[in-house]
């Protein structure tokens, strides 16, 4: 019997290259889903990264395999689904058949005109009423909200920007009147305005007072709310306006470091604040890149918050975010697809390490999800978590060549992203610019005509498509009374509150827009005082003036 | 009828005839400079300001046309939408489209349309990257160059061809790091360019539209270059008027010559003969004149 | 003599804030040759409508997330008819359902567009259509 020789690996990568020469390949390129271009398989010198240094253990510094020592042993991710329509009432009704279901937080969808800090009486906002989610103009349509709910049990996440400060003193407001003390409550409100100007475009006032209003909900919330998560620094609005993965990553983490600088500016302890800054991102459908994001993003984080800003509370290092599932993947065609698509997402969150989840409802590309779709939802989480068994080991993926070196690149093209930003002067000088939504259109237009060329497939879409198909979903549809109820209780909100406390608690809000003095106290006052949120907002429109997209086309 | 004036439709200029009385009352403004140094909000705040005092403004945006595609985006307005809601202000959006005299002549179309119509001041926007955004500008009676610090190197290109048009010179966005030090740059330059000559002197003007600051100065400085203009107005337009025939009869030999005349295959048969395009050019123009002195009833004649 | 392009205004009725699609199609638009005024967001149906008028625009095409179409498309519809255009041909596109889609097509709307879309599909039947368009004008003058 003869002795064979271990083979070394440059012989055998040798070996490999001479193989793989000539090979028949189904295509000239093969690119990630951001269009970057991809090796056919990695090995131990693309992750170069010091094992120590960049990745560590679970729970300890730099937190790439995850923020808690055990993960999912310990706790599982919270299963939020966002919902709202309606009138406050039946999205009352749809929390507690969410809840009803295992569901564990809440999470408000608002309408656009709440998103846009109007009233529903508003002129501007005929048609829009309760339509992509629930109408909230005052502290009676709150309290409608949260019946039956116990705010001191339940955390609840408001995804809201422009207005959010008005929608937590709304909230706030709500529990003092049930007798709570804010320090109970526990939840989120999104109040990210920075990328609402990047792209999701729901804005109040111009940056610089917005920044303002958000550094003063840090600010009272440090002292009164401190379990509230002040701003979920967001990157699915950037990523579903067609940014690529690093695009999505590097804005959300530089917003969320101009935050960190405003509060800092503001001469608060850094340790004070940045506990309560959280983050929420896309998943999309490439699966690794989406994994490796989810790492970078929280390497990023921890390095900048200790060594640049010299935060020293672990918890302050620690980026925890929320994920939702990809709704641009969706299509209209075929849409039980969806529901694949959906599951693939949310695994990959899972095994990101993500903190929270929405999974989407496989007919949102039609209209708001019916019942039966957003519990085939939520089941998807829910067989993610009792069945697969992913959730027993932490950041399972770790130490894969192709994870981590997708991870070291991710973090390269952030830190290149940051330096442009800071050559153009800042974060708010490249919205001013346009700079963002340049790249993000940019992107978009990439992605779309990979589509379209077919170099990027859609099933249903540019491959096995079935032609004209007939919808055999059953859609969910607004009532069409929903907008004349809302005109009605804020009609008669109007008319029964104790019309010179309104006034005074709106021109005390005039007064503290040119002072220093903490917006978000003189809306709980407001709230208190039955104020609506459009009064409130053209007060603010008012001192702070409109806001005005730059031309990027 | 700006419409008309864009595609060259023949029934534009019989119809300018019947509103020709109506022309040359509005007062004209320029407005231009490098991409990003804030046109669009200066134009929408000097409309702001116009209209408080109850005159009517007419804007003409005009963008750059793809040179690949030949189609255009013309987003200059998003940027003055508060004045979109405003009936005694008409916004038009035009696209260059690649031909240069062509968008100089429909822009001075555009801008009589819009007098004829009894827009008090009628202004024109362009960005400022070529010889034929200038002779769109230069089409008015005053010059308003915009820049603003740190547009980068791109403006010192421009800056020497620029600044010969400038009848004011706007710095926006006052409030960012070497405002001050392009003011005096530009100070200094109108200054070499008209110490101790009887010329106007362009005022250099701080402002910061997006913030409305420093708007109504250089409203006050465009005003005063429309009053140093007054008793020579008629002269000015009139020179510029001439420009204009001339470029029309250019227009109208070159279309009339090359595309409904034979005259393709002519130069053709001469380039085929031996001789130098130099030689053949001589030639055509020789018989051009030549004939034009035999035919009096040539179309030649305006 | 320069020759005619199709001019298209691209517009956002109401609140809604996404404009990635409404973005990609002016874009795709200019591609195929046209000129596209672009409104930019959060527009009335009067606006919209006004900046057609002084645009003299060939095409309007509205986009839509809100769910407010039925609101918001027939209210531009009669602004446009109210100024005289009522031979713009208005087209469409969002989340869209199909039912609101032939309702819509029945009022005025020439053709609805729903997600993913094929662009350049957007801008052939534009171009067809227009194209029809001039050449009854033509027939007529």
């Amino acid at each position: 019997m003869t002795e064979t020789k271990p083979i070394s690996v440059p012989q055998g990568r040798q070996a490999w290259e001479a193989a793989l020469e000539g090979g028949k390949l189904r295509d000239s390129e093969f690119t990630s889903l951001s269009g970057s271009t991809l090796e056919v398989v990695y090995g131990p010198e693309d992750a170069c990264g010091d094992p120590a240094e960049d990745l560590g253990w679970p729970g300890q510094f730099p937190f790439t395999r995850g923020v808690h020592p055990s993960m999912y042993r310990g706790r599982l991710w919270t299963m939020r689904q966002f919902a709202g329509f309606g009138t406050a009432r039946e999205t009352n009704e749809r929390f507690k058949f969410l809840l009803d279901h295992g569901q564990t937080g809440l999470s408000v969808a608002f309408d656009f005109p709440t998103l846009m800090g109007r009233d529903g009486d508003d002129e501007m906002c005929r048609g829009e009423v309760g339509q992509v989610g629930v109408a909230i103009s005052s502290i009676a349509d709150m309290e409608q909200l949260f019946e039956g709910i116990p705010m001191d049990e339940v955390s609840t996440s408001m995804t809201i920007n422009g207005p959010a400060p008005v929608l937590l003193a709304f909230y706030i407001a709500c529990a003092e009147r049930r007798g709570l003390d804010p320090a109970v409550l526990r939840g989120t409100v999104q109040n990210d305005i920075l990328k609402e100007y990047q792209a999701q475009h729901a804005w109040l006032v111009p940056p610089e007072p917005a920044l303002r209003m958000i550094t003063d909900v840090m600010e009272y919330c440090a002292e009164h709310v401190p379990k509230w998560n002040t701003i979920s620094i967001s990157g699915y609005h950037i990523r579903e306006a067609g940014s690529t993965a690093a695009q999505e990553l590097a804005f959300t983490l530089a917003n969320g470091l101009e935050y960190v600088r405003r509060g800092i500016e503001r001469g608060m302890d850094v340790d004070s604040f940045a506990p309560r800054l959280s983050f929420f991102f896309d998943s999309h459908l490439d699966f690794f890149e989406e994994i490796a994001k989810f790492r970078a993003a929280r390497r990023i984080w921890a390095r900048k918050l200790r060594e640049e800003f010299g935060a020293k509370d672990p918890r302050s290092w620690m980026l925890r975010f929320h994920t939702q599932t990809a709704g641009v993947s969706l299509t209209a065609q075929q849409p039980e697809n969806n529901i694949v698509r959906t599951a693939y997402e949310a695994l990959a969150a899972v095994l990101g390490g993500t903190q929270s989840l929405h999974t989407n409802s496989m007919d949102e590309t039609l209209s708001l999800p019916t019942e039966k779709a957003v519990k085939i939802a939520l089941r998807t989480q829910q067989i993610i978590a009792e069945e697969t068994e992913v959730v027993h080991v932490a950041d399972p993926l770790g130490g894969s060549y192709y994870v981590e070196a997708l991870t070291d690149k991710m973090e390269r093209e952030a830190e290149a992203y940051f330096d442009e930003i800071e050559r153009r002067g800042g974060v708010v000088p490249s919205i001013d610019s346009g700079y963002f939504q340049k790249e993000i259109h940019d992107s978009a237009l990439s992605y779309q005509r990979a589509v379209e060329s077919g170099r990027k497939k859609v099933v249903g879409v540019n491959c096995y498509s079935e032609g004209e198909e007939s919808l055999e979903i059953e859609l969910h549809r607004i009532r069409p009374e929903v907008e004349a109820e809302a005109l009605k209780g804020l009609a008669s909100l109007r008319a029964d509150r104790n019309a010179p406390r309104a006034t005074a608690a709106l021109d005390e809000i005039r007064t503290a827009c040119n002072s220093t003095a903490n917006l978000l106290e003189a809306f709980i006052t407001a709230a208190h005082a039955d104020c609506t949120l459009g009064e409130i907002s053209q007060v603010l429109r008012d001192e702070f003036g409109d806001y005005i997209e730059p031309k990027i086309l | 009828m700006i419409s008309w004036a864009e595609n060259g439709h023949a029934r534009f200029p019989e119809t300018l005839e019947a509103i020709w009385s109506q022309v040359g009352r509005a007062c004209r403004m320029g407005i231009t400079g490098p991409p990003g140094a804030g046109k669009s909000t200066l134009v929408n705040e000097l409309a702001r300001m116009i209209r408080e005092e109850e005159s009517t403004v007419g804007i003409l945006a005009v963008d750059p046309s793809s040179p690949l595609s030949g189609g255009a985006l013309l987003g200059d307005r998003i940027r003055m939408e508060d004045r979109t809601a405003d009936s005694g202000v008409f916004i038009r959006s035009m696209a260059s489209r690649g031909s240069h005299g062509g968008m100089a002549r429909a822009a001075v179309d555009a801008m009589d349309v819009m007098d004829a119509f009894g827009m008090h001041d009628v202004l024109v926007e362009t960005v400022g990257v070529g010889q034929a955004e200038y002779d769109v500008v230069a089409a008015a009676d005053t010059v308003l160059v915009v820049l603003c610090p740190g547009a980068g190197d791109g403006v010192q290109a421009m800056k020497s061809g620029l600044l010969e048009l400038a009848d004011v010179i706007a710095i926006n966005k006052c409030d960012l790091p070497g405002a001050d030090r392009l003011t005096s740059d530009m100070q200094e330059a109108v200054h070499l360019r008209t110490a101790g000559r009887d010329k106007w002197a362009s005022p250099v003007v701080q402002c910061s539209a997006g913030k409305r600051e420093g708007v109504e100065d250089v409203l006050v400085a465009v005003k005063s270059h429309r009053d140093h203009l007054s008793d020579t107005l008629p002269d000015h337009r009139r020179q510029k008027r001439i420009q204009q025939v001339r470029q029309v009869v250019g227009e109208r030999l070159d279309e009339s010559l090359w595309m409904k005349g034979n005259f393709g295959d002519q130069v053709e048969a001469m380039l085929c003969s031996g001789i130098t395009p130099y030689a053949a050019a001589r030639r055509v123009t020789q018989n051009l004149l030549k004939s034009a002195q035999e035919n009096q009833s040539s179309e030649f004649q305006a | 003599m320069s020759e005619r392009r199709i001019r298209v205004l691209v517009a956002k009725p109401g609140l809604d804030g996404h404009d990635r699609g409404a973005k990609t199609v002016a874009s795709v638009l200019r591609d195929h040759g046209m000129e596209v005024i672009y409104t930019g967001l959060h527009k009335t149906p009067a606006m919209i409508a006004e900046i057609a008028l002084q645009e003299d625009v060939d095409v309007v095409g509205l986009s839509i997330l809100s769910g407010a179409h039925m609101e918001l498309f027939p209210r531009v519809r009669q602004e446009l008819v109210d100024r005289g255009l009522d031979n713009v041909l208005m087209v469409g596109g969002g989340i869209i359902p199909g039912d609101d889609m032939q309702v819509l097509e029945k009022d005025g709307f020439a053709k609805l567009f729903g997600p993913g879309t094929n662009t350049d599909s957007i801008a052939e039947y534009i171009q067809t259509e227009i194209s029809k368009r001039w050449a009854a004008e033509e027939a007529q003058a």
